[in-house]
C-alpha cells in the first residue's frame, strides 16, 4: 500500500469526536421559544433594548424573507433546513447587557472561555505580554456578547469596540448609518435571515487618522442545542484609519447541525485599510458526516472612499457545511481589495467558498490566493468573481487558485466567473490541483517524519503565503489547526 | 553480528511485476565502508529504495535484517528511526517548507523516538550553524524551501547535511557524487569521512573512481542485472574505471 494511500486511509479514520472545542457548558440560559415569527422577533429586539426603527428594520426584513427561496446553487446538499424547528435567542442568564463587570459574569462562563485559551481578564493579558501583543476581545456566547476587553483603552485613542447591541443603545446614530449599507437587507436569503433575528456580534469605529492601537478580535460560541447563531458585525474605518480584526468561532459537539448565518460589514473610508482574518474552527461533525455547523456567511467590504483596501483572511479547517464568499466592492478609485485563503475539508464536509471582487472605481486593484486542502470523502469548492464595471479603468486582478488533494475519495473543483465591462481591465487567472506525492511521503518518512507529520509539514508548505498574513499569534494557532484538522492528533 | 544482512533478495516493481534484483547477497559490519559500483540500470537505487523501505516495490524472495531485526515489516519512518538514512540519487522538492524547519522535523521527530527531549531552539540553531557551516550551507539556503530549485551540488550537499544531523548507523548514498564540482565534492567527501567510525557502516553507490579516491572503500561490489556478480578490494574499482563492464555483465544473466 502506498504511503499516501496509508495516509489517506489515517485521515479517514480520524476521531473527529476528540475536536477539542466539543464540550458543552451547563449554563442556566434565557431563552425565546422554538420558531420563527413576529412575536420571536420582537423579543429579541426588547430583549436588546433597542430603539424603534431598528425593530422596523428587522420586522421589514423578516416580510421580506418570508417570500425568499433558500440558495441551491451552491456544490453542497444537505436535509432541508427547518427554519421553525430552531431557537432564534438563547443567551446565558448572568452575563451581558446591564452586567458592570467580570465579576458578575456567571463563573462557568468565565471557566469556558479559560477552557478555550480566549483572554477575558485584562490583568492577566497585561501581565507578562509584550504590550504590542495585546489583543481586545469581544466574547460571543450564542445570542449574547459576554464581555468585551480594554475598552476603556481603546476608547481613549477614539475607537468604539463594544457588541453590536450595546452600538445600538450607545451610538444608534453611527450604526444606523452605516447598518446594512454594505449589505442591505435583501440581500441574500441568509442575510436576510440575520437582519431580521441577529443576535450579537461586534461593533468597530475607528475614527478618522487614528490607528487602532492594538489587535481587535472576536470569539464566538455556540453552546445551545438547537440554537442559531446569528452574528451581525459591523467595522467602520473612516478616512486615514487603520484596524486589524480577527474573529475565531468553535462549537461543541452534537449530532444534529445547528445553523450559523452571519452577516460581516467592513467599509473603508478614503485611505483606510481594514485587515479582517478569521479563523474558522466550528465543529466540523463526526467521522459519518452526523452533525456539525452549517455556516452560511455573508462577508462584504466596500472600499467607499480613493484609496482605501480591505483585505480578507481566512483560515477554514470547521463546519460540516461553508458557504462564504468574503467579498470586496472596489468602489473608490485606486482602491485595493485582498482575499487570502486557505480551506481545509475532511471526512465528509463540504466548503463553497470564494470571494467577489467588484471593479467599479478607476486603477482598483485586487489579489485572490486561495490554497484548498481535501481530503477524506470532502467536496472543496472554490467559487469567485471578478468583474469590471464601464467606468472601471484599468481596473487589475489577479487570481491564483491552488488545490491540494489527499486521496482518491475528495473533490476539489474550481469555478471561477469573470465579467468585463471594461476594454483596459486586466485579469489574470491561474489554477493548480496537486497532490502529496508518494515521493514526497516517502522522502518524509525516511527522514523520520511519521505520516501525520508529513502531511501536516507538506501542507503546511502549500499554504505558507497566507499563513503569513495573519497577525503574529494567531499564524503559529492556525499552523496547529492545520495540523490536528488533517491528523489522527485531533486534540 | 552483521550490522546489514541482505540474504537472496528478490525484487519486482509492484504494479507490473518487473523484477529488478534477483538474488542479493550482502554483509556489511559496522565500521565498514562498501561501494556499490554497476551500469546503468542494474538495480542499485532500487536496492537502496528497498533497504529504506519504499512502497512500490515488492520482495518476493529473501530477508533484510538489520542490527539482526528482520525490517521487510517495517515502515520507512520506523526503519529512519533505527538508524537507517538514505541520501537520495534524486532529493524531493517540498515547497514552502524551510530547509530549517524540515531539518527540525525530523531530528526532533528522531529524538522522540529515541526517548530524548526536544533540543531546545537555541541549541538545535547552533548545531545547524556548525554542521551546515563543513557542507559549505549558507543561512540563506536554508531559509530556502527544501530542495526547491537548489542547484544539483546543492541539492546533495543539503542530504549530507541531513545524513550529519540525524547521525545514522548505516549511511546509503546513492550516486551523491554526481553533479558535483570538484570543489563540492571535497567538501561532500570530508563530510562523509568525518561520519566514518567503528559504529557506523556507508553503502557508496556510484560510478566514479573519483569519489573513492576520497572516501576509500574496504569492500567494492559489482552490481548487474540485479545479483551482486563480483566483489573486492579497492583495486576492483581502479579496474572497472579501465576496463567497464564488459566482463560481468555477461555474468548475471
Ligand atoms: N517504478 C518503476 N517502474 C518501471 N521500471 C522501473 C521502476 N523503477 C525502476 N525501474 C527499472 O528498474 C531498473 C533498475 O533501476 P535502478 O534505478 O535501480 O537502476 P540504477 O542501477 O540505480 O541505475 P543508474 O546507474 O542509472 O542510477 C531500470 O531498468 C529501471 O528502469
Ligand atoms: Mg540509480
Amino acid at each position: 500500500m502506498p504511503a499516501v494511500q496509508e495516509t489517506v486511509d489515517r485521515v479517514r479514520e480520524i476521531d473527529v469526536e476528540q475536536y477539542k472545542y466539543g464540550f458543552v457548558t451547563n449554563i442556566e440560559s434565557d431563552k425565546a421559544p422554538k420558531g420563527l415569527n413576529e412575536d420571536i422577533i420582537r423579543f429579541i429586539s426588547a430583549k436588546k433594548g433597542e430603539l424603534e426603527w431598528m425593530l422596523e428594520t428587522r420586522l421589514d426584513a423578516y416580510r421580506r424573507w418570508l417570500t425568499m427561496e433558500e440558495p441551491d446553487w451552491a456544490r453542497v446538499s444537505y436535509p432541508k433546513i427547518d427554519f421553525n424547528d430552531l431557537y432564534y435567542y438563547s443567551a446565558p442568564k448572568k452575563s451581558g447587557y446591564g452586567l458592570k463587570g467580570l465579576d458578575e459574569v456567571d463563573p462557568e462562563l468565565l471557566a469556558t472561555y479559560e477552557k478555550l485559551g480566549i483572554p477575558l481578564r485584562e490583568q492577566e493579558i497585561l501581565a507578562g505580554v509584550e504590550p504590542k501583543n495585546r489583543v481586545a476581545v469581544d466574547a460571543v456566547f450564542d445570542s449574547v456578547s459576554v464581555i468585551t476587553t480594554f475598552k476603556e483603552g481603546l476608547a481613549k485613542a477614539g475607537v468604539i469596540f463594544c457588541s453590536i447591541s450595546e452600538a445600538l443603545r450607545e451610538h444608534p446614530d453611527l450604526v444606523k448609518k452605516y447598518l446594512g449599507s454594505v449589505v442591505p437587507i435583501s440581500d441574500n436569503f441568509y442575510a436576510t435571515l440575520n437582519s431580521a433575528v441577529f443576535s450579537d456580534g461586534s461593533f468597530v469605529y475607528v475614527p478618522e487618522g487614528v490607528r487602532c492601537p492594538m489587535e481587535l478580535s472576536t470569539y464566538f460560541r455556540i453552546n445551545e442545542q438547537n440554537t442559531g447563531q446569528f452574528e451581525r458585525t459591523l467595522i467602520v474605518a473612516e478616512k486615514g484609519a487603520y484596524v486589524s480584526y480577527l474573529e475565531g468561532c468553535t462549537a461543541p459537539q452534537r449530532d444534529e447541525s445547528q445553523l450559523h448565518a452571519a452577516v460581516v460589514e467592513l467599509v473603508a473610508m478614503e485611505d483606510a485599510e481594514i485587515k479582517y482574518s478569521t479563523v474558522q474552527n466550528w465543529y466540523p461533525g463526526d467521522a459519518d458526516g452526523r452533525g456539525g455547523i452549517y455556516n452560511f456567511v455573508t462577508k462584504r467590504g466596500d472600499c467607499r472612499g480613493v484609496r482605501s483596501k480591505i483585505s480578507w483572511t481566512q483560515v477554514e479547517t470547521g463546519s460540516a457545511i461553508t458557504w462564504k464568499y468574503p467579498s470586496c466592492i472596489l468602489r473608490g478609485d485606486d482602491s485595493r481589495g485582498e482575499f487570502y485563503s486557505v480551506a481545509i475539508s475532511n471526512c465528509h464536509q463540504q466548503i463553497d467558498s470564494g470571494t467577489k471582487m467588484i471593479h467599479l472605481g478607476k486603477n482598483t486593484s485586487s489579489r485572490i490566493i486561495s490554497k484548498g486542502i481535501s481530503a477524506g470523502k470532502s467536496q472543496n469548492t472554490y467559487r469567485g468573481l471578478v468583474s469590471a464595471h464601464r467606468k472601471a479603468s484599468n481596473a487589475r486582478n489577479f487570481t491564483q487558485c491552488d488545490n491540494l488533494l489527499i486521496g482518491q475519495d475528495c473533490g476539489a473543483h474550481t469555478v471561477p466567473y469573470i465579467e468585463s465591462k471594461n476594454a483596459s481591465a486586466v485579469f489574470e487567472h491561474e489554477a493548480t490541483t496537486s497532490k502529496i506525492s508518494d515521493d514526497q511521503m516517502f522522502y518524509c518518512l525516511q527522514r523520520g517524519l511519521s505520516e501525520e507529520e508529513a502531511v501536516a509539514l507538506v501542507v503546511n508548505g502549500f499554504v505558507r503565503d497566507i499563513i503569513q498574513q495573519l497577525p503574529m499569534e494567531f499564524a503559529v494557532e492556525s499552523q496547529k489547526l492545520i495540523s490536528i484538522s488533517l491528523e489522527g492528533s485531533v486534540g | 553480528m552483521a550490522l546489514l544482512e541482505i540474504k537472496n533478495l528478490h525484487t519486482r516493481i509492484a504494479e507490473d511485476g518487473t523484477e529488478i534484483l534477483r538474488g542479493v547477497d550482502l554483509t556489511v559490519n559496522a565500521g565498514e565502508v562498501h561501494a556499490i559500483m554497476g551500469p546503468n540500470g542494474s538495480g542499485k537505487s532500487t536496492l537502496s529504495y528497498v533497504l529504506a523501505g519504499k512502497e512500490n516495490y515488492e520482495v518476493t524472495e529473501g530477508e533484510v535484517l538489520f542490527n539482526g531485526e528482520n525490517i521487510l515489516e517495517m515502515g520507512p519512518d520506523e526503519r529512519a528511526m533505527a538508524g537507517m538514512f538514505l541520501a537520495f540519487q534524486y532529493p524531493i522538492e517540498i515547497p514552502g517548507v524551510a530547509t530549517i524547519t524540515f531539518l527540525k522535523a525530523a531530528l526532533n521527530s528522531q529524538r522522540k523516538a529515541r526517548g530524548l527531549d526536544e533540543l531546545p531552539t537555541p541549541d538545535f540553531m547552533k548545531l545547524v550553524r556548525e554542521k551546515a557551516k563543513q557542507m559549505n550551507i549558507t543561512s540563506d539556503m536554508l531559509k530556502r524551501p527544501l530542495n526547491v530549485g537548489f542547484s544539483g551540488g546543492e541539492k546533495k550537499r543539503s542530504e549530507i547535511l541531513q545524513m550529519a544531523l540525524l547521525e545514522p548507523t548505516l549511511c546509503v548514498l546513492d550516486e551523491t557524487d554526481s553533479g558535483l564540482d570538484i570543489d563540492a565534492l571535497k567538501v561532500v567527501s570530508n563530510g562523509v569521512n568525518a561520519l566514518r567510525s567503528p559504529e557506523r557502516a556507508m553503502i557508496v553507490i556510484t560510478h566514479y573512481q573519483r569519489l573513492l579516491d576520497h572516501i576509500v572503500p574496504d569492500i567494492v561490489h559489482v552490481l548487474s542485472a540485479g545479483k551482486i556478480v563480483k566483489t573486492g578490494g579497492p583495486d576492483l574499482a581502479l579496474e572497472l574505471e579501465k576496463n567497464g563492464y564488459a566482463d560481468y555483465i555477461g555474468e548475471a544473466a
